[in-house]
């Protein structure tokens, strides 16, 4: 022991509190089985209605299974070390030697590496190529136009070509795109607020614009976000599985409205939106 | 006295306590010394944390009671983006990396205080009109600044576009500037101090490891910082003289094109998160430092695998500065580049799971006494192993498609650098409460603190995983418009009770402080029995910190259960 530098009187022995050490490991198991429990029962994504979101889902639920396995492995460990060692005077020596903190500083290299870029590289990439290759030869391309607070569509019309547009024609009533007359392919362009109107089971590619601020079209249940930049023209793409209404929603704060921005997606048979597409009238 | 080997500055006057500044203002108000800016740094923290949790009182009272409307969407706004700024910058950076780091640094390598204290009291007085402008923010016309504590452009930069972004952002921006000036300075103080202060015999390899991270996070700070002082230039640039880095041609308000051209506001965000990224390491190493030098003392051994360790933080440090593109990888980043980015973030599990199993290995054959402190650096163990957990689904690129922006980001964030972080700060306080005041914090009210805080944070944080797993977005004002998040918003009345009793927990903290400080249980140099060599000194440690000898470091800084000795510990100043 070494003598104390002040002249104040020694310090009485530090209490162990060796009580707490129950009390403490009643409390992280009982926070461990709470939070897995919850994940187990909470943990559900929305269903699930386009083609490559199975591959995210995937991602996630291999995530939930082993995260969830080094969760509960650490925290056993964590509670036992809390009670086995509590004032303990019985453990033995504590000097592990160079040699053995060597070797379990490489165990959880070893175990992170596969775990975690065995998630990115062997389930995550395969994702890719659906969401980011390139788009199929039959693919119906949309566009999507963010401003605050509202979503606007454009539908390139019969000749199949967006019109050029020009953002110093932008109205709010008459022209929300900007739409330019001068350009003939513009003519027959299809203009729609807030509605998005697909077929089932064909790849979607969809053009995205802002006008404004970044937004960022998301719909969960096709696990779809990407972010609407701009001065950027970008692209998302995917392939509902499904038939039904869904919600579009802003995921990138834009302003005071930001939490209102909703639109719907609807997503018809193929028939049925041929039918409704031809009987949609173009802007001008 | 003895000579010393190492060059000290002229300002860490070997002799200082000879003369110690008598008047009040510069003893206690102006002070040179490391220890009173230490505790400046400390209380002001507290004081923004009362602003700071309090905004975070008023979200949770509007996104659970959204009919209620207790806020309108644009002070809705305002208060998410204080918030955030105030929580990370303004009270975890100053209580944790500048508060205590300016207390221990010099303490705990043996110097007798920090290499340029002149300049030390300058970092710490250009905070506190940084403090000041940004709580003047919410008194001007418009409010605070609203583009979150992000603040990406064009929302940030342009009044249009929010309200906060009129005076609110500007002075957002100035105090920003100002807080990176001070860290900055504190950061480079830390540097040269760690470098060339040290007490003879104090290798860099016989640091604790707190001192360690507080180098490697002073140095990350150094670097990732300036970019955000770029960033937040040009972004003064655009809202004030016309220019636009961060603005394209053709944006519409109101029927109108604005005369921009030719910028782009991913600049920005690449920017902000060379920064943004490397900051969680600032805060969250110097956090697990701390947990280390705890567990040492109260587990009664040596940290498990010192020098991994130290490896292991130097690679998260490299690492961390080359991921920052997963927080962009929805933003029409190239797929390529946003799987290298995905790759390389979640390489930095593989060292940064070297520190928790480390932590953990810690434990192992100890012979633990369970301290308030201690308790503290336990539950730290507990919440980064969910936090860093977490991580892995938003650093996957694949699974972030569907997280990104959601509740289930904002509860990650929060476990890390929110909780993590904090209750490393209780520790510090807890474990080091004797060298400020002289007295021992009350044990009884910090298992009490310690209750209030692991139980409700964890609560609020976790359920938060849940609600993004559903699909709930962050920073909406009202969810109730929405059918898809009807299944997350069942979890916001929770949530926010929890999170009440999260921020009522803290009082308890704040009422053991102040009354340890004036009533607390006498101590001496070394309470603890432990090693390092700040406790090689009275309680609290004196002007100049150590007497007239100046301290040899004979060992290194865990010399608990010595090997070929019957000693329980063998402090590092003494043969």
């Amino acid at each position: 022991m070494s003598p104390a530098p002040s002249g104040r009187p020694a310090d009485p022995p530090v209490s162990t509190a060796s009580g707490l050490a129950k009390p403490l490991a009643a409390l992280f198991v009982a926070m461990t089985i709470l939070v897995a429990y919850g994940f187990w029962a909470k943990g559900r994504l929305p269903e699930l209605a386009s083609q490559h979101g199975k591959y995210i889902d995937n991602t996630i639920y291999y995530l939930l299974v082993a995260t969830g396995l080094l969760f509960l492995a650490g925290h056993a460990v964590l509670t036992w070390f809390v009670l086995r060692y509590a004032g303990a005077n019985d453990s033995g020596s504590p000097h592990a030697g160079a040699k053995l903190e060597k070797r379990w500083a490489l165990v959880p290299v070893l175990v992170m590496c596969v775990v975690a870029e065995g998630g990115v590289l062997g389930i995550g990439l395969p994702a890719f190529a659906e969401v980011y290759g390139e788009p199929a030869a039959d693919a119906v391309t949309v566009e999507v136009v963010g401003k605050q607070f509202e979503w606007i569509v454009r539908y390139p019309g019969p000749d199949g070509v967006f019109g050029a547009v020009d953002h110093t024609l932008v109205h709010d009533v008459r022209n929300p795109v900007g739409l330019d007359k001068k350009d003939p392919a513009s003519k027959d362009d299809i203009v729609l607020r807030g509605q998005l109107t697909l077929p089932v089971g064909r790849q979607v590619v969809i053009r995205l614009r802002a006008l404004d601020v970044i937004h960022s079209f998301t719909v969960p249940q096709f696990r779809v976000k990407q972010d609407l930049i701009p001065g950027f023209l970008g692209r998302t793409q995917f392939v509902p599985t499904k038939v039904g209404q869904y919600e579009l929603a802003c995921a990138e704060l834009c302003g005071l409205g930001h939490y209102r921005m909703r639109g719907f997606v609807n997503i018809k048979e193929e028939a049925e939106f041929q039918q409704w597409l031809s009987e949609e009238e173009p802007w001008f | 006295m003895v000579l010393e080997t190492q060059a000290r500055p002229a300002g860490a006057h070997a002799s200082a306590h000879d003369h110690a500044p008598q008047s009040f203002l510069r003893r206690y108000v102006f002070s040179l010394d490391h220890k009173v800016i230490g505790l400046q740094y400390i209380l002001t923290a507290m004081f923004m944390a009362l602003i700071g949790g309090g905004l975070s009182a008023l979200i949770r009272y509007q996104v659970a009671w959204p009919e209620k409307a207790v806020v309108s969407p644009e002070t809705y706004l305002s208060v998410v983006t204080m918030h955030g700024t105030i929580m990370v910058f303004f009270v975890v950076s100053l209580a944790l990396v500048s508060g205590f780091g300016n207390f221990l640094i010099p303490l705990q390598i043996g110097a007798r205080d920090m290499a340029y204290p002149l300049l030390n009291a300058l970092s710490y007085w250009t905070i506190v009109p940084g403090c000041l402008l940004m709580i003047l923010a919410f008194f001007v016309e418009g409010g605070a600044a609203a583009a979150g504590w992000t603040a990406y452009p064009p929302l940030s930069a342009l009044a249009e576009a929010v309200p906060g972004s009129g005076l609110g952002q500007t002075l957002w921006l100035l105090a920003m500037a100002l807080f990176i000036a001070s860290f900055t300075m504190g950061g480079l103080n830390y540097i040269t101090t760690i470098l060339n202060c040290r007490a003879k015999g104090m290798g860099l390899l016989r640091m604790p490891l707190s001192v360690w991270m507080f180098f490697v996070s002073a140095i990350l700070g150094v670097l990732a910082f300036p970019p955000l002082t770029a960033a937040a230039l040009m972004l003064l640039g655009d809202r004030h003289l016309g220019t636009s880095f961060f603005l394209p041609g053709g944006m519409v308000f109101g029927e109108e094109v604005l005369a921009h051209e030719g910028g782009t506001p991913l600049l920005f965000q690449h920017l902000f998160w060379f920064l943004g990224h490397p900051e969680v390491y600032v805060i969250v190493l110097p956090a697990i430092g701390i947990a280390f030098d705890v567990i040492a003392t109260y587990a009664r051994r040596p940290p498990f695998g010192y020098r991994m360790s130290v490896w292991a933080t130097l690679l998260i440090a490299f690492l961390s500065m080359i991921v920052w593109g997963h927080h962009m990888y929805v933003s029409g980043m190239n797929p390529l580049v946003g799987e290298y980015f995905s790759i390389a973030t979640v390489s930095i599990t593989a060292p940064f799971s070297i520190l928790g199993v480390n932590l953990l290995a810690s434990l192992w054959r100890g012979k633990i006494r369970f301290t308030t402190a201690m308790v503290f650096a336990l539950g730290i163990i507990s919440v980064i192993g969910l936090g860093g957990l977490g991580g892995l689904y938003l650093g996957t690129s694949t699974s972030d498609i569907y997280f990104h922006d959601s509740y289930f980001v904002v509860g990650h964030f929060h476990l890390m650098i929110g909780v993590v972080t904090l209750m490393g700060t209780y520790a510090a306080c807890y474990h080091w409460f004797p060298k400020m005041f002289g007295r021992a914090m009350n044990e009884r009210l910090g298992y009490l603190h310690f209750a209030l805080t692991y139980v409700p944070m964890m609560a609020v944080f976790v359920l938060m995983h849940y609600q993004g797993l559903s699909g709930m977005l962050r920073r909406y004002y009202d969810h109730s418009i929405y059918d898809f998040q009807t299944v997350g918003r069942e979890l916001s009345k929770p949530i926010s009770y929890w999170a009440f009793a999260a921020f009522a927990g803290q009082f308890v903290f704040l009422a053991n402080f102040l009354w340890s400080a004036l009533r607390g249980r006498k101590v001496g140099s070394n309470p603890w029995e432990a090693t390092s060599m700040e406790w090689n000194t009275e309680s609290p440690a004196p002007h100049g910190n150590f007497g007239a000898a100046d301290p040899v470091a004979v060992r290194g800084p865990y010399d608990y259960a010595p090997e070929g000795s019957s000693k329980e510990y063998a402090p590092q100043w003494t043969q």
